[in-house]
């Protein structure tokens, strides 16, 4: 797992690196078309506000009540049987549904247990590695009118659930001796 | 659906706490929430501004159809009922590259036009053909070689080793893609079998 972590740290500056040099040799204006681009990314991050505002109001709300933690502990022999946190499982559900949704549970996590805990490490591994099926389902089928979906909610489903796992088992193998699980 | 999830969580939340005595608990933790909603986000907009200036350059140069040539023998091979020189291919390759690169704002245009090409191969018309399936496959799947959001959020929140989970998140995207193509193929063929072998070629 040194390729993991080694892969982790190098990827970042080498890519920063050949994206320059490569916009270089090509004769990009480098400066006007970085500033171009990172007004955009100023606009998607403050769009995100109301979306994320109104999730972590109302996540903020289900965990503080309890009602939460009753719903998870409903399921402690199966997340005990498959080794899932129990502070990580409600994104099982949340990915597929709702991406502010998810997000908000995610900076809940992260807020409740530090950014170096291993339940940071799963939630974020987990909100990186799928996208919010029942959302890209709308945008691409209903943008062609396609009413008929057939087997696509299935296997996208099928794929966040996959992800859901594969990241939890891999965050255990790679993180799991750092033993700062919060 | 979002509506239902949102009217849910908060509803029962509030009946949850009035059974438990929580009540003060959750009025904090509105105002709690709210608050820490928009500071993450503008937590985020460093690292937002940065990244995607960076790749509006790797843009300008060109890479993305860099990348799209080179994958596009590979991408051909999960599509086999469009025909290579169609212009869905061209869409459903930038789309596929873009995700890859963490290019949001371009694979969703991309994969919007991807579809609406698609669309003009469909024998009918409100009914997703294997092609559409397979492409919806992979943008569920999403793969991304840097989680940037995700990224960024953990260091602003004070972690040492931030990008540590560039590696754990390759790997696991890629065992949610491999098992979800498969299974799509898999789907693809046993409701094949139904109908008449025209349609399959069409689709």
């Amino acid at each position: 797992m040194v390729f993991l972590q080694t892969l982790s740290i190098y990827l970042i500056p080498l890519l920063l690196v050949t994206i320059l040099v490569f916009a270089a040799i090509k004769r990009v204006p480098l400066y006007a078309s970085f500033t171009t681009g990172a007004e955009d990314g100023f606009m998607t991050a403050v769009r995100m506000i109301p979306h994320v505002v109104a999730m972590m109001v109302a996540i903020a709300i289900f965990r503080a009540s309890g009602a939460l933690e009753g719903v998870v502990s409903m399921f402690t022999p199966l997340l005990h049987m498959l080794s899932i946190p129990a502070p990580v499982f409600p994104l099982a559900f949340l990915r597929s549904l709702t991406g502010a949704g998810s997000l908000a549970y995610t900076i809940d996590l992260i807020k409740q247990y530090g950014a170096d805990s291993l339940f940071s490490r799963m939630a974020t591994t987990i909100q990186a590695s799928s996208d919010t099926t029942l959302y890209v389902l709308a945008v691409y089928f209903g943008a062609v009118g396609i009413t008929k979906s057939r087997y696509a909610l299935p296997v996208g489903l099928l794929a966040d659930v996959i992800g859901f796992l594969a990241s939890v088992w891999v965050c255990l193998y790679v993180f799991g001796d750092l033993n700062t699980g919060g | 659906m979002i509506h239902v999830l949102w009217l849910g969580l908060i509803v029962s939340g509030i009946v949850v706490a009035a059974v438990e005595g929580r009540m003060e608990a959750v009025t904090q933790a509105v105002f709690e929430g709210a608050k820490s909603g928009v500071t993450v986000c503008l937590g985020l907009v460093s690292v937002m501004v940065f990244w995607l200036g960076i790749m509006r350059i790797a843009e300008d140069a060109g890479m993305l159809r860099a990348m799209a040539r080179a994958f596009r023998p590979f991408i051909h091979r999960l599509f086999p009922s469009v025909p290579p020189d169609h212009p869905a291919m061209g869409y459903i390759v930038s789309n596929v590259c873009a995700n890859v690169l963490g290019l949001g704002n371009a694979a969703t245009p991309a994969g919007i036009k991807a579809m609406q090409a698609l669309q003009t191969l469909n024998p009918t018309p409100h009914r997703a053909t294997a092609a559409m399936c397979t492409l919806l496959t992979i943008n569920t799947a999403s793969i991304t070689l840097i989680p940037t959001t995700m990224i960024a959020l953990r260091m602003n929140e004070g972690s040492h080793a931030a990008t540590d989970i560039v590696g754990p998140t390759l790997l696991a995207t890629v065992c949610a893609l491999v098992i979800a193509l498969l299974v799509d193929r898999l789907a693809q063929y046993t409701t094949a079998t139904k109908q008449k072998p025209s349609k399959i070629d069409a689709s």
